[in-house]
């Protein structure tokens, strides 16, 4: 009897292992998803610290689509603004093997669209004359493609508008449409479940900032 | 009863055994610099830190014992070292390698200009050369404001480093092109027949070229078809000389692509707004069609056929130079056809193969008449069918070094008539080459080649041996070498009517050096090239002609310095000199200038959406022949030295739904005198100025595009 016991509390004993991995993973994941946000990591150095983050949690855990989905959102934020444009295309390559990772684990989603898109827009950065052609269209397709999978994701709004933004207006860049979208990212944030505390949620505060630019 | 203590060390046993133990070290790069932004981490464990500007990096760790420690960072390559982790561990001191990517090797340089989007460190990309003002979206234009090149307005062709034209080839897709420009008039220079839109890579090598291209003596400009179109589009283009329409149908799969585009374009209307030097009589028409198939047949394999047709046509009336009143009357009716098919496949185990053929047929009808006067008008009728096949094979030999070798065989029918005289002749060139890519460290490269050629028409042979090295300084600098032997057969108008000829010949010698930064690019060249057994024809056909040409130049662009400007500078300094055709003895040609320097202008107003280009050149007088001197002074004369500038406009906009550009540009906008050279009648008593038709070209146009923005291109279109 004892035995048995003992062995069921050994078993409960790795159960609560298991869990408290679980729980160390969702503690690590919240802490560096709440420093994304915080607009102190917001450079060059901050942004490749947490991508280095979320890659150590993601190769740790290796079934987890989110700490590659994190890793290859903090990379293309890193390469947006590092300044060395040499360095630009080989800081997204990077993005794009975390990126295909969190696919393969996750599926075809929405955020993952969104991040893909970023990437293809982050591709412009490097040489806009050249690459603008290309890339362009293909932001724009996969924010197409992202709104098909979840009409309801706020950030393909943020995203939509923030390229209305950026885009010269004869190249059907326009502020009026940029504050439409801006608005509707706004309703659909007010709406929006996260499946998860530690799922994608970010981009209202950035937003908000971005509203500013279109009055 | 269950004591509860060894429950709870039970249940607490996985967590207290994670003591912590902090790992601490300095990371650096081979040269001892240290490394920030360093991924260092305890494989399989969330443990880990950044490194510190001073490469230093500090973090706790429960992992114990034997453990894999990893440290990453962009552009290094990766490490993983076994670790003993526990008290009392040293520091780690750890070293990161760079990776060897294709902007930190060495690339075989000398004597080529390159313009890419797929490669990274080259000095062009294909919308730079769209883009030249004054080049109204001709290839040969835009690259004339490259070193190297002449400014020679009279004929077609690129005139590198002391070549004529024709000692420059042309190659699609690695295939040569027989006629690759229009037909035009004697003393005027024709268009190229291929849009800039139909290459994704252009190359002029203006010398030391490789063994896997022939039959140029001077330059090789090897043109790369685009791949897939990016997405489906329709086009259309309304212009103040004629129209155009295009479709690019890309499928869902992305694997399969077609496209159509066709224009055509009538200048008389604008010959009644601007006079011409001459009168056209019959009004200058140009029809052309071309089509697309593309297939990608594997990941690495690809299917491309591509098909042109031109049909053009004018006739001028202008004075007699021989007979003064009198007119003398030049007309032309030229249809073309060219096609082109190509397949490259991955074998595997670093095997390439790349198939080509290519057919063209050019149909020249030209009637030329002075009129009232004899002899009898002359028609001339002349025919080119041009067949080829290519095979080319490639192979990586470890993990940057390549061979190439292959054959390639070409059929050409020639056959010309002036008025029942037929002068008619065929002629199979095969060759067989292999060139090989030698890394012997990432920064220190050597390719040596060499190409065997056989040509039925002179009935002879010969082996021409390749060799470049280039040598990386730093990771922005390079210096050059390049050594080569070429042969080509003479001109299809002397083989025509002798075949007891042999090859032309030339050796060239390049050094260069480079230094290509993200927005900064300069290259210098000095080159020397040795003419042996070239044409004369005098006293009769043979192949005793000599000559040099040795020279300077310089390339300098800016993409900085002023915000939305991009400019580059080019100077070419040209010492040549040579005895062909009918000159009496070495001397300077009549399409080499001594100095020529070109300076190419882009600006962009990003609030009024504006783009304005403007290219000024500039070249010394180039020497003239004039009858009236004696044999001791032959092209002793200089025309005036040249001066032109070519400037555009673009506004781009939106209407309705379509994306639209809105185009004006003008050649020789400040109206400079054009003097190429002068035509003496045969007693030497009057004389022409050759120049253009008109000291200025004016163009208009409007550019729609439904489906995705291809504003960027029409804008390059110009």
């Amino acid at each position: 009897m004892k035995r048995i016991l003992f062995s069921l509390m050994a078993v409960a004993g790795t159960i609560f292992t298991v869990q408290a991995q679980s729980d160390q993973f969702k503690d690590a994941m919240k802490q560096q998803i709440m420093l994304i946000d915080s607009g102190s990591t917001w450079s060059p150095a901050g942004m490749q610290q947490l991508a280095n983050t979320f890659e150590r949690i993601a190769e740790a855990e290796k079934t987890q689509w989110l700490p590659y989905y994190y890793a290859a959102y903090c990379r293309v934020n890193e390469a947006f603004v590092t300044e060395n444009k040499s360095k630009t295309d080989e800081i997204i390559d990077k993005a794009v093997l975390n990126i295909e990772k969190a696919q393969a684990l996750k599926g075809p989603d929405s955020e993952i669209s969104c991040i893909l898109s970023l990437i293809a827009s982050a591709r412009i950065g490097v040489d806009p004359m050249t690459r603008g052609m290309k890339y362009g269209p293909e932001s724009a397709e996969l924010l197409e493609t992202a709104q098909q999978q979840n009409p309801e994701n706020p950030r393909v709004f943020v995203l939509k508008g923030q390229n209305f933004l950026y885009t010269p207006e004869a190249f059907g860049g326009s502020k009026t449409k940029a504050k439409e979208m801006f608005d509707l990212a706004l309703k659909k944030y007010a709406a929006f479940k996260p499946e998860s505390d530690i799922a994608p949620n970010w981009g209202e505060a950035y937003v908000k900032e971005l509203m500013k630019q279109v009055p | 009863m269950l004591k509860p203590f060894p429950i709870l060390l039970m249940l607490l046993l996985p967590l207290l055994t994670q003591a912590q133990t902090i790992v601490k070290g300095r990371i650096t790069d081979v040269k001892k610099r240290p490394l920030a932004g360093v991924n260092i981490a305890v494989k399989g464990s969330y443990d880990g830190a950044t490194s510190a500007k001073d490469g230093s990096f500090s973090f706790p760790t429960s992992a114990t014992g034997e453990r894999f420690l990893t440290a990453s960072l962009t552009g290094y390559q990766t490490l993983e070292i076994k670790a003993v982790l526990g008290p009392g561990q040293p520091d780690f001191v750890l070293v990161l390698k760079e990776t060897v990517n294709e902007l930190k090797m060495v690339t075989i340089s000398a004597g080529s200009f390159e313009a890419s989007d797929e490669k990274k460190n080259t000095m062009l990309k294909p919308l730079d050369i769209v883009t030249t003002a004054g080049a109204n979206g001709d290839i040969v234009s835009a690259l004339k404001t490259l070193p190297g090149a002449q400014q020679v307005g009279e004929k077609e062709g690129l005139f590198v480093r002391g070549g004529t034209g024709t000692e420059t080839q042309t190659f699609i897709d690695g295939m040569i092109v027989r006629n690759p420009f229009t037909t035009g008039m004697p003393d005027f220079a024709a268009r190229g027949r291929f849009s800039p839109f139909l290459f994704k890579g252009t190359t002029f090598s203006s010398g030391g070229y490789s063994a896997l291209y022939g039959q140029g003596l001077s330059s090789a400009l090897i043109l790369e078809s685009i791949d897939l179109p990016e997405r489906s589009s329709y086009s259309i283009g309304i212009m103040s000389i004629g129209g155009s329409v295009g479709v690019d149908k890309l499928s869902k799969d992305k694997k399969t692509g077609y496209g159509f585009e066709a224009d055509y374009v009538n200048l008389s209307p604008y010959f009644k707004l601007v006079k011409q030097q001459q009168e056209p009589v019959v009004a200058p028409q140009n029809l052309n069609f071309s089509a697309n198939y593309r297939l990608k047949t594997s990941k690495n394999g690809m299917l491309k056929v591509f098909f042109t047709g031109s049909w053009n046509k004018f006739g001028f009336l202008g004075e007699s130079l021989e007979y003064p009143g009198d007119k003398e009357e030049f007309r032309v009716d030229n249809k073309y056809a060219y096609t082109n098919i190509s397949y490259k496949e991955s074998l595997g185990n670093g095997w390439k193969i790349q198939l080509g053929t290519s057919f063209s047929t050019n149909r020249d009808k030209l009637y030329m008449d002075t009129i009232n006067k004899s002899p009898e008008p002359s028609h001339i009728k002349a025919r080119q069918d041009f067949t080829q096949v290519r095979t080319v094979v490639s192979k990586n030999l470890g993990q940057f070094s390549m061979l190439r070798f292959g054959s390639e065989y070409q059929y050409d029918d020639e056959r010309s008539a002036l008025n029942d005289m037929h002068a008619d002749y065929a002629d199979s060139y095969t060759a067989t080459f292999a060139e090989t890519d030698v890394y012997f460290t990432p920064r220190f490269v050597g390719r040596f080649g060499a190409r065997f050629e056989y040509t039925s028409v002179l009935k002879a042979a010969n082996i021409a041996p390749r060799a470049s090295l280039a040598y990386k300084l730093d990771p922005k600098s390079q210096v050059a070498f390049a050594y080569g032997e070429f042969y080509q057969k003479p001109e299809q108008q002397y083989l025509r009517f002798f075949r007891g000829l042999n090859y032309q010949r030339a050796t060239h010698y390049i050094a260069s050096y480079q230094r290509v930064s993200e927005f900064f690019t300069f290259r210098t060249e000095v080159f020397y090239k040795k003419y042996h057994d070239l044409m004369k024809t005098v006293p009769s056909f043979n192949n005793n002609g000599t000559g040099y040409a040795k020279g300077v130049e310089l390339f300098w662009r800016d993409r900085k310095t002023f915000k939305n400007v991009d400019y580059w500078i080019s100077y070419s300094y040209l010492d040549t000199k040579r005895d062909y055709l009918n000159y009496p003895y070495e001397v300077q040609p009549d399409f080499a200038a001594d100095h020529t320097a070109s300076l190419v202008y882009k600006h962009y107003i990003p609030s009024v959406q504006l783009n304005l280009g403007a290219t000024y050149s500039f070249a010394t007088g180039r020497p003239y022949y004039n009858p009236n001197r004696p044999q001791s002074e032959f092209m002793k004369d200089r025309t005036r030295s040249l001066n032109t500038l070519g400037v555009n406009v673009n506004y781009l906009t939106t209407v309705g739904k379509a994306f639209t550009v809105f185009v004006l540009s003008v050649t020789n906008a400040l109206g400079n005198d054009q003097e190429y050279g002068f035509r003496y009648s045969s007693d030497g008593l009057r004389r022409n100025m050759v120049g253009p038709m008109a000291p200025r070209f004016f163009f208009v146009g409007m550019f729609m595009s439904f489906g995705i923005d291809r504003r960027q291109e029409v804008i390059d279109r110009q």
